[in-house]
């Protein structure tokens, strides 16, 4: 009987979150890349929220967000803009680079 | 140069590992090379294609066009390891007995190749489509080609080194356990495919995190060093999971696992048994 509590915790646990998920109107922030760059190198998000991000690139190549403390990376064509979500997050600072072009593009993101 | 080579090299590695584990799961068939060589070849093909079609897959489905398209060609590729992991469990017994009586080079047996083919041909495509827009935009961004082709000379024979060290490595398993350990060893590429997919899907808002974080590793072993990249390929390792990342790596696991109990007994002559 041990076993079933502890399938119903982990149920109700999963539930709880799902429902969250389902329900939270999810706070927005634009990132922009422009030559290379990103143009705020620091960008302020509400903790312990999901949050949407969009990434504008508005150079003519290619640029791949990356950043290793939200564990997140994705392509953001030339010309072109991504949404991308992370967290709900811990409060911290979140480095985050473009991958295609390391020297320049780099930023934080931080969770307050 | 360097910094081509270095990104070059990341992506490499991780399909490089990937057909390790296949070249050395599908020992003994003949014409392997072949199968495999038309995998990495259309792998290549496909990514440059895809890379051509980069802003309008980012642009579908609301911008979750990527995501749906990486986690496709994922979940592709854990159905495909798992049609053969089962497959082999079931035959895997007969072709070790075969390989010991005949010699390990001696060729036996046909394998669902076709289906590992696959996995070559997506593990070199997902990987290789972001080190062709990289490419592209390095080349547009005024690198000279020396920089662009010796950056991918070497970054890809890095790449291939780690692959071929790992393929020598698996060679040294005894042939008695040769194949149930590449067997294990795709269950587990497998389950941190589809842990990855599950990444993708959270990123894109189409799953619950449950847990944005479940536990962070990275002090210990980043995803990014060359050990951990390793790991992360070959059994999914990820410093820093979302909780349903780790849910899909034991669903898919545990899954694939009693497949192979299932369709793995050693054949008997009662038929009807299941």
């Amino acid at each position: 009987m041990k076993r079933t509590l502890v399938w119903k915790l982990a149920l109700g646990w999963a539930l709880l979150h799902a429902s969250a998920w389902l329900h939270a109107q999810d706070p927005e922030f634009r990132l922009v890349i422009k030559d290379h760059k990103f143009e705020h190198v620091e960008i302020i998000v509400p903790a312990g929220k999901k949050v949407k991000l969009i990434i504008e690139n508005k150079d003519a190549t290619a640029e791949e967000f990356e950043s290793y403390e939200l564990n997140r990376e994705k392509v953001v064509p030339a010309n072109g803009q991504v949404p991308l979500f992370v967290g709900p997050l811990k409060p911290g600072r979140y480095p985050f680079f473009g991958d295609f072009n390391k020297d320049t593009a780099k930023g934080v993101l931080i969770a307050q | 140069m360097l910094g081509i080579a270095i990104l070059v090299f990341r992506e490499v590695l991780e399909a490089a590992l990937v057909v390790s584990v296949v070249f050395a799961a599908t020992r003994g068939v003949p014409g392997r090379g072949r199968w495999i060589g038309a995998g990495i070849a259309a792998g290549i093909l496909g990514a440059v294609v895809l890379a051509g079609f980069a802003g309008a897959i980012a642009g579908a489905v609301e911008g979750a066009g990527q995501e749906l398209l990486n986690a496709g060609v994922l979940f592709a590729a854990v159905v495909m390891i798992a049609w053969h992991a089962i497959w082999m469990a079931s035959h895997g017994k007969e072709i070790t007995a075969q390989m010991h009586a005949l010699g390990s080079a001696v060729s036996v047996g046909r394998r669902p190749l076709a289906a590992l083919t696959l996995v070559v041909a997506l593990a070199v495509l997902r990987e290789g489509s972001e080190v062709v827009l990289f490419l592209y935009a390095q080349a547009a961004g005024g690198s000279s080609w020396v920089d662009v082709a010796g950056g991918i000379a070497l970054g890809a024979t890095g790449g291939c080194a780690v692959g071929l060290a790992l393929y020598f490595g698996l060679l040294r398993i005894p042939i008695r356990y040769f194949f149930t350990a590449t067997n294990w060893l795709l269950l587990l590429v497998a389950a941190g495919m589809a842990s990855q997919a599950a990444r993708f899907l959270v990123q894109a808002d189409l799953l619950p995190p449950l847990g944005a974080m479940l536990w962070d590793t990275s002090a210990v072993l980043s995803d990014h060093s060359l050990l951990g990249q390793t790991l992360h390929a070959l059994i999914g390792y990820d410093a820093k999971p979302a909780g349903v990342q780790v849910l899909f790596y034991i669903i898919t696991g545990a899954l694939i696992a009693i497949g192979m109990r299932l369709w793995g007994k050693p054949r008997t002559g009662v038929s009807g048994a299941a």
